[in-house]
């Protein structure tokens, strides 16, 4: 396998870029694996990548039914932060955060984290109480967080709306400086070519479609292209995880809906950082390609349709021109939507299930890409020893029994609304 | 490159001033931008993304990938315009973008030369930078490549247009204005139906327009338009893109208004985004050409050979003198001899060893050479092409014989026709590949809402053509219930060749050992060369979304539609399967890139979102008052006297209640009428504590929880009579609760004989409150106030001079208070009464910052304490539930965690110091580390006129049995740590002396 | 934009209704004391990819609760009821 670096990348160009070699093998699955992991996206490939690299468990297969990273991982605004409030998410994150830091170097490819920071914009007195109780937390914890009041927002961002029209007028922003995006797809791949050094055999177009059971221990999966047994299966799956669950005879407290993400065409730089708008479900940030990359609400139905209704076209751009007004001449290029897990108190689960043999990593909702390296490790963690990590410990099933809602908004138990 | 004499489409008495770059183009009403370019020998006109390679106008159409500029200047500046779709107007201003210090001389064009080191996915693999756990290396090398990414330059000024949204319903939506458009509306319309026909050119006609003028299809069109012109059930939308295809028969449409002007006309908007909900609709959306693949193939002066006949018969431009044209079906013919008549000297290289004999008539007639079984090899020069390599190939397209150089200065290509299969793709899926047309199709399923028909379903004849839009018209009609008669279709004219029949698959021409004889392009604005393709497959990029996303092929601003064929073709050859098994990338929305402000609409600015006003709004506008934000309503903040800040106002207003007495509009408060005979029993399922034994005249406070046990929101309900309740709730919540209601009484409890209104809109609501309240109610009616006749949270009705109102003897600020409840259009007259009346009593308005200082002075808790995650008991309202009956949320309020003892629960905070607290800050013990989540947090604080003290409402770990202890109130992001005493959270007169006076 | 055919209103767009929850989960018994029952209703879902039978609150128009039948991958509607006279 070829080390990149800038030395490699000339080396190839020299002989025509004609001795690259495969980044991941498309292996022959072997009839047994100690642990066979559903679903190669960002999250399926990193628990392979750390189960092999942490806990050595290499004998571990990512079974994929399309292409690698073609749910979620491919889908989301590529946002990465780690400033949650609630205990239970708060370390997880922060941990997923210091992850992405020494993320490109771990792997060996550039998966492009560029910390150009994020603000949460308030829009009234009682928002920006609450975002310094967000921030106050956030820095009792070790993590950046920074609370502007309007001027020194109106400093750095200039280009929003500051004039008596706005509805919704700035009062200020949390700001974590830290906070920023990453290249999505190369999340994916950097992962996939990780776990395939360290001997993961990664199986696409393989669609699951039931389990092997010995007694009432699973013991392996169906797919499209036969049997594969393994000790351990393990759902990474976000977005379909009631579906693979309920072939395991569990019904989650997770409902399925779909959220729009928007780009625009490319322009020259005119956003720095990600800009969170607190009057409505909005986003803003510009990729280094130059696109204007809009995250939008979910349309709020139950929906596995990976596309997006009108409503939601509509108050997005609504919210980027409010936000925004000079982006009323640029233009959209492409919307689409991903499919969320969307839980009950909108944190995900990293547990083991009742069923014997069978481990839960879902319930994503909107965190699914920035808590993708954690979300590997704590799950590879959790898959090698039986137990939680201390940072996915209340990431359970049994946390609505108990009562312990992780609810960062204090929506209570209605999935569309986290 | 030169404008003819005569011919064209271009209304030659109508001169037009059009500059690019500061030189003037000579345009006409009815050219382009690009055609004024070409007319006007602009060859360079922009440049590509990756490696600033030179580009020139390709295409005549959407698919532009090169001629993209900055149009307009100021505040209507706008970039990445295409300049083949642009129509030309006079005072047309563009200049070049993506170039610097020049178009000309552009420094980025550096990357060209270092291209082979930034082929496919290099940033993947370099920039890691030797730093562990940081990514500053990475961010340096960044802040580069976004400065040089990037297209056009958008501008940060305020868009001075004004845009609208219009909804519109029909029978028949037909999407595409050509030959199967037309027919498909001609026979709807005929039928009876309502029918939008939408076109994005400026002209109806299609392909039609691209035919030289005087051909048959003109007589064809203007029958066909006139006829389409008397029907009144039609509705025609040029300038108009079909962008998107939404659920339940809803299509986005974006009509350009105005931007064939300089500026819109005075009140005339820019652009209009249409909603339409069609009862079916026609997808005649035609087909697009495709490129071919060799060397050199993006070189200013390689063009699409439709785009060249377009340029030619529409605009009268030749683009070239010494036409090189290549192809792989028959469609270039007709370009072919068009060219030659109009002064060309044109040599044709077909991919095809054995051509059709028609096509070939067709060209040896009009003294054209062709050279069967040859391709072209590459192209030669730098900024414009001065000539190309051609050679003999195989069936394969390799060369099979020995090159030659031919002089060209224009290269026209066709690698065959892509059916517009968008909008049918966004709705139902991937389309189907059909080998025989070398095209992907959709599918025809007849429950299918968009059907299409013509070349977007691969029509192999101009019969085939109308047919189709005919039939597909009739169908939608009758689907709709139109029962008219349709006639036949208008007869179908003499045309050119279509591409369908004798198409070859080859796409590239290659040397002998299959090698390209330099850098060949698939996708032409985003620099991916076919040795980009090749490398991702090495490197097992291979599904097309990998190829696609490692590559970035069709991810430019035309998202593929000139790119993603011809690099499917190279995967499904390098894997050695056919193009169906390696398949397509999905097609998104928007069909064509839409401006921001078309789909907003009015939507922005003030009118982004409703804003609701009681109805004594304009009274506190006109009295000086500062507003806030209260969900959706604009509520009284502080009333400042002279230049008071709102710390000084809000101290005087509370201290001014305690003292004299005070009013506030509490008209946003949620008002639920509760009504029928089982409304005590609903409020005892929904609420926490009982109603069973309130009495007629007399009201409660009270607090639901949701389903799962955690507070929802709180209020007073009275009741009026028997059946007759009147809720309250706060102002957030008051939709949540109503639609709760709603759900348990219609789905869970449909025997309850209950009716829930809101009746926010019908009250206004006064609240009075002071030690002189009484006295000055008193003074306006005649309703017997007296503490005997109406003690606290009794309700009587009353008179204020005419006007008849409810009095609700009540309090939230402790004091001796009144809410009144007057109806909603006499709210603005009442208050005015009572300010006349209040001024013998001293009376004062005060706002919301007031009625906070005066409820945390109380303990009484408001949104930041329900805050969705604390229970009863955290809120010290644990005594409210009752055990004698169940209630929304009595099981789950049960769990362990949320009956754990050591919950934060409320308490009162005593701050130290002069300065007070902040809302959000952390609590910790007087030593502990403050680290960690805290023993708990600060709702809300504020200064207390009546104690003279800073304090604060917060939630501590196991609060109640820690009154007087010390602890450190930290906020972290203020860089403040303060201490504070902890003391019960009824700060102020705890026994309810003052409001039961 | 999902068009519902609300009984009382008529067809109309999605944007004057609200999505509520599951309609297949039924309240318990209001006199019920066990947690587990209550758990479910609130927390656990099928999640069906395909026929779904959920609340919508036409909360723009007659303020009913309805029953739609809706397809969760294609998003077709084939049944809309009101809630009150829609069987357990």
């Amino acid at each position: 396998m070829t080390h990149y670096s800038a030395l490699s990348v000339l080396r190839n160009a020299l002989s025509g870029n004609r001795s690259w070699g495969r980044a991941w093998r498309d292996p022959d699955p072997k009839p047994s694996y100690d642990v066979l992991i559903v679903g190669g996206g960002g999250h399926g490939l990193a628990t392979a990548y750390y189960l092999a690299k942490e806990h050595g468990i290499k004998n571990v297969a990512v079974v994929e039914k399309g292409w690698l990273g073609g749910g979620n991982t491919g889908r989301n605004t590529t946002i990465v932060r780690s400033n949650y409030m609630m205990p239970g998410n708060t370390m997880f994150y922060e941990r997923s955060m210091r992850l992405w830091e020494n993320l490109s170097q771990d792997l060996n490819f550039n998966v492009m984290i560029s910390q150009r920071g994020q603000y949460n914009l308030c829009h009234s007195p009682a928002q920006m109480d609450a975002a310094r109780r967000r921030g106050n937390i956030m820095r009792a914890n070790g993590i950046d967080a920074e609370l502007f009041d309007r001027e020194e927002v109106r400093r750095r961002l200039p280009y929003l709306d500051y004039s008596q029209a706005a509805r919704f007028p700035i009062h200020g922003a949390i700001f974590q400086g830290r906070a920023g995006t990453a290249r999505h797809d190369a999340v994916a791949w950097g992962y996939a070519r990780g776990a395939d050094r360290h001997g993961v055999d990664i199986l696409q177009q393989r669609e699951v479609t039931g389990y092997l059971w010995d007694g009432g221990r699973i013991c392996g999966v169906r797919t499209s292209r036969g049997d594969i047994r393994a000790a351990k299966v393990a759902l990474c799956v976000a977005g379909h995880s009631g579906h693979l669950a309920q072939m395991a005879g569990l019904r989650l407290p997770i409902e399925t809906h779909s959220l729009q993400a928007f780009v625009t065409e490319p322009y020259k730089p005119l956003v720095d950082t990600v800009v969170s708008f607190g009057a409505a479900h909005f986003y803003i940030s510009q990729s280094d390609k130059g696109g204007l990359v809009l995250g939008g609400d979910l349309d709020m139905y139950n929906s596995y349709a990976q596309r997006g209704g009108l409503p939601i076209v509509e108050h997005t751009l609504a919210s980027a021109k409010a936000l925004m007004p000079c982006v009323s001449r640029l233009k959209l290029l492409r919307h689409w939507a991903g499919v969320m897990d969307m839980s009950m108190d909108g944190s995900p689960f990293i547990t083991k299930t009742p069923v014997d043999g069978l481990y839960l990593n879902g319930g994503w909702c909107y965190g699914g890409f920035k808590a993708t390296p954690a979300s590997g490790w704590c799950f590879a963690w959790t898959i090698a020893k039986d137990q939680p990590h201390e940072d996915n410990r209340e990431f359970t099933l049994d946390r609505f029994e108990r009562g312990y809602q992780i609810d960062e908004k204090g929506m209570g138990p209605q999935p569309n609304a986290h | 490159m030169r404008r003819l004499n005569a011919g064209g489409r271009i209304d030659r008495t109508k001169p037009l001033s059009v500059t690019f770059e500061g030189r003037a183009l000579p345009a006409y009403q009815g050219d382009t931008l690009a055609s004024a370019m070409l007319a006007g020998s602009v060859s360079l006109a922009g440049r590509s993304f990756k490696y600033h390679r030179p580009r020139g106008v390709f295409s005549a159409g959407v698919e532009e990938p090169g001629a993209l500029v900055h149009l307009r200047e100021g505040d209507r500046h706008e970039p990445n315009v295409r300049a083949t779709t642009t129509e030309a107007f006079d005072g047309l201003v563009s200049t070049a973008q993506n170039a610097w210090p020049s178009l000309t001389a552009d420094i980025g064009a550096m990357n060209n030369i270092l291209s082979p080191v930034l082929s496919a996915g290099f940033y993947y693999k370099t920039f890691i930078g030797p730093f562990r756990n940081s990514t500053r290396f990475w961010m340096m090398c960044e802040a580069f490549i976004r400065k040089a990414a990037g297209m056009g330059r958008a501008t940060t000024l305020e868009d001075p247009d004004r845009y609208e949204k219009r909804n519109a319903f029909c029978d028949v939506l037909v999407i595409g204005g050509g030959a199967a458009g037309l027919s498909a509306a001609l026979a709807a319309g005929r039928a009876g139906a309502q029918v939008i026909l939408v076109e994005q050119d400026f002209e109806l006609g299609g392909a039609i327009l691209s035919d030289p003028v005087g051909a048959p299809g003109d007589a064809w069109l203007s029958r066909v338009k006139e006829e389409l012109a008397s029907l009144p059930n039609v509705r025609i939308l040029l300038r108009t893109t079909a962008f998107g295809a939404y659920d339940g028969g809803t299509y986005g449409l974006v009509e350009r208004v105005s931007d064939h002007l300089k500026t819109p006309q005075s009140g005339q908007i820019r652009q209009r985004y249409w909603l339409v909900h069609a009862g079916r609709a026609v997808l005649a959306t035609g087909a697009l050409e495709r490129p071919l693949v060799f060397a050199g193939n993006d070189r200013p002066g390689v063009m699409l050979a439709g785009a060249v006949r377009t340029y030619l018969n529409r605009f009268a431009v030749l683009a070239g003198q010494n036409v090189l044209l290549a192809t792989n079906n028959d469609t270039a013919y007709s370009t072919a001899a068009e060219l030659s008549r109009a002064g060309a000297f044109v040599t044709l290289a077909d991919l095809r060893a054995d051509p059709p004999d028609d096509a070939l008539a067709i060209a040896k007639d009009a003294g054209v050479t062709v050279l069967t079984g040859h391709g072209v090899l590459k192209a030669i020069g730098r900024k414009r092409v001065t000539s190309a390599v051609i050679t003999p190939v195989d069936e394969r397209g390799r060369a099979a014989g020995s090159t030659r150089k031919v002089p060209a200065d224009l290269i026209a290509m066709s690698g065959g026709w892509s059916p517009v299969v968008h909008l049918w793709s966004q709705l139902y899926r991937k389309p189907q590949y059909d080998a025989h047309a070398v095209c992907f199709v959709p599918c025809q399923e007849s429950e299918h809402h968009l059907q299409p028909a013509g070349t977007a379903f691969a029509a192999a004849t101009l019969d085939e053509v109308i047919a189709q839009g005919f039939n597909r018209g009739i169908e939608a009609a009758r689907a709709s219930g139109s029962t008219g008669e349709a006639g036949d279709p208008p007869p179908p004219f003499e045309a050119g060749p279509f591409w369908q029949k004798n198409q070859s698959p080859v796409w590239a021409t290659r040397k002998a050992d299959g090698s390209l004889a330099g850098k060949a392009f698939v996708d032409f604005q985003h620099d991916v060369q076919l040795s980009d393709i090749d490398q991702a497959h090495l490197e097992g990029y291979v599904s097309v979304e990998h190829l696609k996303r490692y590559t970035t092929t069709g991810m430019a601003t035309d998202q593929g539609k000139l790119s993603n064929v011809n690099a499917l073709a190279r995967m499904a050859e390098l894997r050695g399967l056919s193009i169906p098994d390696v398949g397509t990338t999905t097609f998104r929305p928007p069909y064509t890139p839409v401006s921001i402000g078309a789909i907003v609409g009015h939507e922005h600015g003030r009118h982004f979102r409703p804003t609701r006003l009681s109805p004594i709004h304009h009274w506190h506008m006109d009295n000086g008052a500062r507003m806030t934000e209260a969900g959706a309503w604009m509520r009284p903040w502080f009333y400042p006297q002279a230049d008071e800040d709102l710390q000084a106002a809000y101290i005087r207003e509370a201290a001014h209640v305690r003292q004299n007495v005070g009013m506030i509009d509490v008209s946003t408060l949620g008002k639920i009428a509760v009504q029928g005979p089982d409304a005590a029993e609903f409020l005892n399922r929904v609420y926490v504590n009982g109603w069973k034994t309130l009495a007629i005249g007399r009201l409660r406070y009270g607090a639901m929880l949701r389903e799962d046990g955690f507070v929802m929101d709180d209020g007073a309900t009275a009741r009026l009579g028997e059946w007759d309740y009147f809720m309250s709730t706060t102002t957030a919540n008051a939709a949540k609760v109503l639609a709760f209601s709603e759900h348990l009484l219609q789905t869970a409890w449909k025997d309850l004989k209950v009716h829930v209104t809101s009746v926010t809109d019908q009250w206004a609501a006064i609240a009075l409150a002071g030690p002189s309240s009484r006295a000055l109610l008193n003074s306006v009616t005649d309703a017997d106030l007296s503490r005997e006749a109406l003690p606290n949270n009794h309700v009587t009705r009353a008179h204020i001079g005419d006007v008849a109102v409810r009095v609700h003897r009540m309090s939230y600020s402790g004091e001796l208070a009144y809410e009144i409840y007057i109806p909603a259009g006499y709210g603005q007259h009442v208050w005015e009464t009572l300010h006349a009346a209040g001024q013998a009593h001293n009376l004062k308005p005060y706002g919301t910052e007031a009625m906070g200082a005066l409820r945390i002075e109380k303990g009484h808790v408001a949104g930041p304490e329900i805050e969705g995650r604390t229970t009863l008991k955290d809120l010290g309202l644990e005594g409210l539930a009752s055990s004698k009956k169940p209630f929304v949320g009595s099981v789950l309020r049960k769990r362990p965690v949320l009956t754990d003892p050591d919950r934060p629960t409320l308490i009162g905070l005593e701050i130290e110091g002069d300065g007070g607290a902040k809302p959000g800050s952390l609590l910790f013990q007087a030593k502990a580390e403050a680290k960690g989540h805290g023993e708990g947090w600060v709702s809300s604080t504020t200064y207390s006129p009546a104690l003279g003290k800073n304090i604060a409402l917060a939630f501590l770990k196991n609060g109640k049995a820690r009154l007087g202890e010390t602890v450190r109130v930290v906020n972290f992001v203020g860089g403040e740590t303060l201490s504070a005493r902890v003391v019960s959270h009824h700060f102020f007169d705890p026994e309810g002396e003052r409001q039961n006076g | 934009m999902i068009r519902i055919n609300c009984p009382v209103c008529g067809l109309r767009n999605e944007t004057e209704f609200t999505y509520g929850a599951d309609a297949t989960v039924n309240r318990p018994a209001l006199d019920e004391q066990e947690t587990g029952p209550w758990l479910d209703y609130v927390f656990n879902r099928d999640n069906p990819r395909g026929w779904h039978k959920e609340y919508w609150h036409h909360v723009q128009g007659c303020r009913q609760w309805l029953v739609l039948e809706r397809n969760t991958l294609t998003h077709e509607i084939r049944g809309c009821r009101l809630a009150r006279e829609a069987g357990e």
